[in-house]
């Protein structure tokens, strides 16, 4: 089953497309970490999942099929918006109460027992719990609707170091537990690497990539040789970035993994997670035209044959 | 955060910096573990849970690493109950083990004695692993000794006879 499904998914704000022509299918089981930088859809994308942004183009649908934003897709969906709001002047004891008398399906006992676990007094407003706790707090609120699906829009944003692991932390027991697939929005890529296993890059309101972490990583390979001949390697490849000095070249590249010949000179390094996010990050709207430009423009002396 | 120790034997950690990927790090942890005497049959793992809190992990990561060590027949999944030990790397004692230790310190110190670095004598030591493992494993059949490098010196794993009592 898909949890997540979007065809040709497309959201414009007056004349400037927000999110564009979105093809994503996220299967189950996954924690699928959304990143770009700001400005990029990622929260365009998360608020079309879950019916609070209507798209202006394409489809969406959640949990295998269920239209997104319709009852029955809201019923196996939480969703925790940026910067975990929580109603400032409600104590935990009201956000509780509030949330289970507006979903159907909420489980108070898991959420007050987890609330102590958390050592979170329910009396105290939750406009006075710390950052860490009011994340918590609304975490909690999410997980107790038991949800399928459980959608993270920027969590860690404003904790410290140690909130963002307890949170982490929290999320991912939630998936060991209950099986529930979660999709994260972060600009934080280094500390998402052990954490997510799917991985979704958004850049300039285009899809740039997504799949598998392990099989994006195996996927693509740095390869490094003599500059002379890159542009012509090049064209044989894949190239997602490149990147060259006056003798010697790296060409980060999809490739079908380690077991791919290089030709004599050159060197296949195998790329880290960072390194390839920022690769597309950095080339947005990757295909060989753009990467082999730019090859080109870094070269100002030299015919290559 | 606390994890009930009775459960498992082991404590897994990671090291940021070994570029080794992470389910890698469980797997070489367990063996490893293993060959040092503090694992045996029907030891169970930790629950994968109390992993993926412990260690901030994704639990599919945690799962592909058991699923690794059962398909290299060290362990076995009990369903509702988690992955216990069921074989055992070739072992040695602990009092063997510290013997060959300070043999090879010995050998460490007269090959600095004969002017070797450090760079110098891990690359003769690799090499010579190499040599050795290429002659001895053609006669071995073990399937766990498969994985190249210090996986292999205890690699072949005996389905020992008591472990047979972990397989349904």
């Amino acid at each position: 089953m898909n949890v997540i499904e979007t065809n040709e998914l497309g959201k414009r704000y007056g004349k400037t497309w927000a999110l564009r022509d979105c093809a994503l299918a996220l299967p189950a089981g996954h924690l699928a970490a959304l990143v770009g930088p700001n400005g990029a859809g990622k929260s365009t994308l998360m608020n079309m999942m879950v019916g609070l942004t209507v798209p202006t183009e394409g489809t969406a649908t959640v949990l295998g099929g269920r239209p997104a934003g319709s009852p029955a897709a809201l019923d196996g969906v939480a969703f925790v918006a940026q910067d975990a709001p929580v109603y400032r002047n409600l104590s935990s004891a009201d956000m509780l109460h509030l949330t289970a008398n507006l979903n159907h399906r909420f489980d108070p006992s898991f959420a007050k027992a987890r609330l102590a676990d958390l050592g979170i007094p329910l009396k105290k407003k939750a406009g006075k719990l710390s950052g860490g706790q009011q994340a918590q707090l609304a975490l909690t609120l999410a997980l107790a609707r038991k949800p399928q699906l459980l959608i993270l829009d920027e969590p860690l944003a404003s904790l410290d170091p140690i909130a963002r692991q307890d949170f982490l932390s929290a999320v991912l027991t939630a998936m060991a537990d209950d099986g529930v697939s979660v999709l994260l929005s972060s600009h934080q890529v280094a500390e998402l690497e052990r954490v997510a296993d799917y991985l979704i890059v958004l850049s300039r309101a285009q899809l740039q990539v997504a799949g598998e972490v392990d099989d994006l990583l195996a996927g693509h390979r740095v390869l490094t040789g003599p500059a002379a001949e890159a542009e012509e390697y090049a064209t044989r490849l894949t190239v997602v970035q490149a990147r060259r000095g006056g003798t010697q070249a790296h060409l980060l590249a999809r490739t079908s993994g380690a077991a791919d010949p290089v030709p004599p000179g050159w060197e296949s390094h195998p790329v880290s997670l960072e390194e390839l996010v920022m690769a597309y990050l950095r080339s947005p709207g990757v295909s060989e035209p753009t990467a082999l430009a730019r090859l080109r423009r870094a070269t100002p002396t030299e015919a290559t044959r | 955060m606390t994890i009930d120790k009775g459960n498992s034997a082991i404590e897994f950690r990671l090291d940021p910096d070994s570029g080794v990927p992470t389910y890698l790090q469980l797997v070489q942890q367990v063996e490893h573990a293993l060959r040092l005497g503090y694992l045996k049959p029907g030891d169970q793992l930790p629950k994968v849970r109390d992993v993926v809190a412990a260690l901030t992990i994704n639990p599919n990561t945690v799962l592909k690493a058991y699923r690794e060590l059962e398909h290299k027949g060290l362990a076995a999944g009990r369903p509702g109950q988690g992955t216990f030990i069921q074989a055992t790397l070739e072992q040695v004692t602990l009092p063997e083990l510290a013997g060959l230790r300070r043999t090879l310190l010995g050998w460490l110190s007269s090959a600095e004695a004969a002017g070797l670095d450090e760079d110098g004598i891990v690359a003769l030591f690799t090499s010579g692993l190499r040599d050795f493992f290429k002659t001895s494993t053609s006669k071995g059949s073990g399937s766990v000794a498969d994985r190249a490098g210090a996986a292999g010196v205890a690699g072949r794993a005996r389905a020992a006879e008591n472990g047979a009592e972990g397989v349904a």
